[in-house]
């Protein structure tokens, strides 16, 4: 008989303690020992991690108010400027935002990271004074157990899938992807490919709106889709789109993190990003969601983009598939290429098994989304033109 | 036998000299070259000298009377395991593969000897985990 579960069957195994959690990893060797039919039988909860680059990253904070108050109008966190066109004391402080004095050696991501190490953060704000709030300046310093509210908001994480990139100009390139050397030198990778999120579930089947998720360590949600959401994208056999696709925007408690699982970064001469630990919890519904999650790096493949035309739509130089990625070397054009990641697979290998952790200990339970995501729209791009031709 | 790795610095005026057939002809050194560099002000060299201890040492006092600049401070690559989250980047970079990474544990491993200390993973990193160690 075929295998069907509800998430309040699998929640109760995870009360009980009696519910089997297995990794994107562990499951692959599962299926292909005893079948996809009988691992939804054995197995009621993959656990998937990723550890990558992130740039669409914040965090919003609530200072508390002064005496006498103030509505905050301009605000710089340890030199960083964040933006404070909402509420009084409210504010939102983004990954790349560059230091005023420190320029890209320190950045929003790195306020964070002070933030949830527990560290003091220099506040400076401007404001231009009102019969509600007449204070103009503020000089003073916050850590994490001074704030009210600290969560972070990310509308971009956990692309389904990237490029990889490749530089085949004569120059030296200092990109998002890392430095590319000039003439094909290396080609640089960034996915936890089958460890990934949602490419283990590449139709966001369990994945959508209030999915319950491991996010630095904390305890966080999918809030929405993420930013250029891109459900049609190209897709191979297997349902695995084979370029960026899929995103999500993820919220947690700031407070509830751990450095171990987020990191600030500066890519040289780009820009600062934020490394963000995102895990998710797969529940085995049917065998469906099996077979989907037992994708392995031979399997998943992406796409190589000369990333030295510095235009929209970059050249390709065909597709690759992880397992080749990983071995070290790849053949483009005849030309044996160095291969180097730059999403961390130990760190997403960690949050995968601290996950499952958190599950068979009845510490972490599975949350059905309340919507899923709508598999019909499209990524548009921006288009330069006049009122009149809008 | 021993090996010692060097950085030589060229001023101008000794760009010209022959010295690396001086190391091989009146030292019985066996130099291997890891990197050369030459720009507007001076050359570098980066090479590994093989042959007994006592010759390496007569080697470098001959290259330092024929005014190179002998530089052995640099002594490793420092990585701060706190700060590095294995992701790397730094061997997309590195040519001579001191800095590697891959199956089984995807953990960073880095191998002083292969270094040539070119210095591209420093600023490659996105952590700022690695320093050159004098």
């Amino acid at each position: 008989m075929a295998v069907k579960k509800t998430y309040e069957e699998i929640n109760e195994k995870i009360r009980r303690g009696e519910a089997v959690v297995v990794t994107a990893e562990e499951i692959i060797d599962i299926v292909n020992e005893e079948g996809v039919e009988k691992a939804a039988q054995k197995v009621d909860v993959i656990t998937t991690g990723t550890f990558g680059p992130m740039c669409s990253t914040g965090a919003f904070i609530n200072f508390g108010h002064s005496d006498p108050p103030i509505k905050m109008t301009k605000v710089w966190l340890n030199d960083v400027p964040a933006y404070a066109g909402l509420a009084a004391v409210d504010a939102y402080i983004g990954a790349t935002e560059l230091s005023e004095t420190q320029g890209m050696a320190y950045g929003g991501a790195h306020v964070i990271e002070d933030l949830i190490a527990g560290k003091n953060v220099k506040l400076e704000s401007e404001a231009y004074g009102s019969d509600c709030y007449p204070r103009k300046e503020i000089v003073t310093y916050i850590n994490k157990n001074t704030l009210n509210e600290a969560y972070l908001f990310n509308p971009r994480n956990a692309y389904q899938n990237y490029a990889v990139a490749v530089n085949s100009s004569a120059r030296m390139l200092y990109t998002y992807m890392g430095t590319l050397l000039p003439k094909l030198g290396n080609a640089m990778y960034c996915s936890a490919s089958q460890l990934s999120p949602l490419i283990n579930d590449p139709f966001y089947r369990t994945i959508g709106i209030g999915t319950r998720i491991f996010l630095a360590g904390a305890q966080g949600y999918v809030a929405w889709q993420g930013t250029q959401f891109n459900p049609q994208q190209a897709r191979g056999e297997n349902g695995v789109p084979t370029s960026p696709a899929g995103t999500l925007a993820l919220i947690g408690n700031l407070k509830d993190m751990n450095t171990e699982f987020i990191r600030a970064a500066t890519f040289h001469n780009y820009g600062t990003t934020m490394f963000v630990g995102v895990g998710i919890p797969i529940p085995v519904l049917d065998a469906d969601v099996v077979e989907k999650a037992s994708v392995g790096d031979k399997d998943i493949y992406t796409t190589i983009v000369d990333y030295s035309v510095p235009q929209r739509s970059k050249p390709n130089f065909g597709k690759i598939s992880y397992a080749e990625l990983r071995s070290g070397k790849i053949e483009i054009n005849g030309k044996q290429v160095r291969t180097a990641p730059i999403s961390s697979y130990s760190k997403a290998r960690k949050i995968a098994a601290a996950l499952k952790e958190w599950v068979r200990q009845g510490k972490f339970f599975l949350q059905q989304p309340v919507e899923n995501f709508s598999l019909d729209q499209t990524f548009k791009p921006l288009e330069i033109v006049t009122e009149e031709e809008i | 036998m021993a090996k010692k790795k060097f950085v030589l610095h060229f001023p101008e005026e000794s760009v010209e000299k022959p010295v690396t057939y001086h190391l091989v002809k009146d030292y019985n050194l066996i130099p291997n070259i890891l990197r050369a560099q030459i720009d507007e002000n001076e050359g570098t060299l980066v090479m590994d000298l093989q042959g007994s201890a006592e010759q390496i040492d007569k080697g470098i006092a001959f290259l330092k009377d024929q005014g190179v600049g002998i530089q052995e401070a640099i002594q490793d690559l420092a990585i701060n395991r706190d700060r590095c989250v294995d992701c790397g980047s730094c061997t997309g970079v590195c040519k001579p593969g001191a800095l590697a990474i891959g199956p089984d544990d995807w953990k960073l491993d880095f191998d002083l000897d292969k270094c040539i200390f070119c210095e591209l993973c420093i600023n490659t990193c996105p952590t700022r985990a690695i320093k050159v160690q004098f």
